[in-house]
């Protein structure tokens, strides 16, 4: 018998959408390892916070198209792989009623902050560099 | 002590990441409203702004890359011996492998991060 650990979720068995959902857990993982780590490595390393402020975010951070594209990449992977590894930590220590109520709220976030995060990034101006 | 419980590594390394999870989704949560006051209200942005280039501003973005760190590193030894079974009887290895290159990145980080509160 294979050993396997139980440091991550064991994989559902059977298929659908539990099954889905694991694979994508795991898929949004390792895209979240190269973009969530080079967006730290460049905010927080390459540039420090004392530098930022909104004019930082619109003639530099967001003065392309290439990098509103990868925070808005970065969103969405988060905001898969935040809200359903949040969903498993509930559905770990609650039930019933109490756990439908979290969850309907948790899904609810997800979607403002879907909104909220699409909106600015798509719709802020583009200022040029100097 | 936590290391001689029942569950040992594992169970360290489980715990671990579940509240490192937390954790950085907490802050994602603020970090989307935040951004959209660039949009939305950016005089109170520059004024959040100022509070992460703070003290305890820079000891929380110091904590938030650590939990994002041990996350990373931990969420990628998970996908390893989840794709890699025969890898999982060297589990405990892998862990203490996520360690060493945890400690030195995070030397590396610290560093930057702390920096201008010495240097101008």
């Amino acid at each position: 018998m294979t050993v396997y650990s139980r440091s991550g979720r064991t994989k559902p068995q059977g298929g659908g959408w539990e099954l889905a959902v694991w694979y994508l857990m795991r898929l949004t993982g390792v895209a979240l390892f190269v973009l969530a780590l080079t967006h730290y490595l460049i905010l927080h390393v390459l540039y420090d916070p004392a530098q930022q402020d909104t004019n930082f975010i619109t003639t530099v951070r967001w003065s392309s198209l290439f990098w509103r594209a990868f925070d808005w990449t970065l969103l969405m992977m988060v905001l898969f792989h935040g809200f359903m590894g949040v969903r498993t930590v509930v559905a770990d220590y609650t039930r019933g009623g109490v756990r439908t109520a979290i969850l309907m709220g948790l899904y609810l976030l997800a979607i403002v902050l879907f909104v909220l995060g699409t909106l600015v990034v798509m719709t802020l101006p583009v200022v040029p560099k100097g | 002590m936590l290391l001689r419980y029942r569950g040992r590594e594992g169970m360290v390394a489980w715990a671990f990441h579940r509240i490192s999870g937390v954790a950085i989704w907490l802050f994602v949560v603020l970090h989307v409203i935040d951004i959209y006051l660039v949009g939305g209200d950016p005089k109170a942005y520059d004024e959040i702004l100022k509070v992460y280039a703070s003290l305890p501003g820079r000891i929380g973005e110091w904590l938030l890359g650590a939990a994002l760190l041990y996350h990373a590193l931990n969420g990628l030894r998970i996908i390893v011996m989840d794709f890699w079974p025969p890898l999982t009887r060297f589990h405990r290895q892998l862990w203490y492998a996520n360690w060493a290159i945890f400690a030195v990145l995070g030397v590396a980080v610290s560093y930057f991060i702390f920096r201008p509160l010495f240097v101008h």
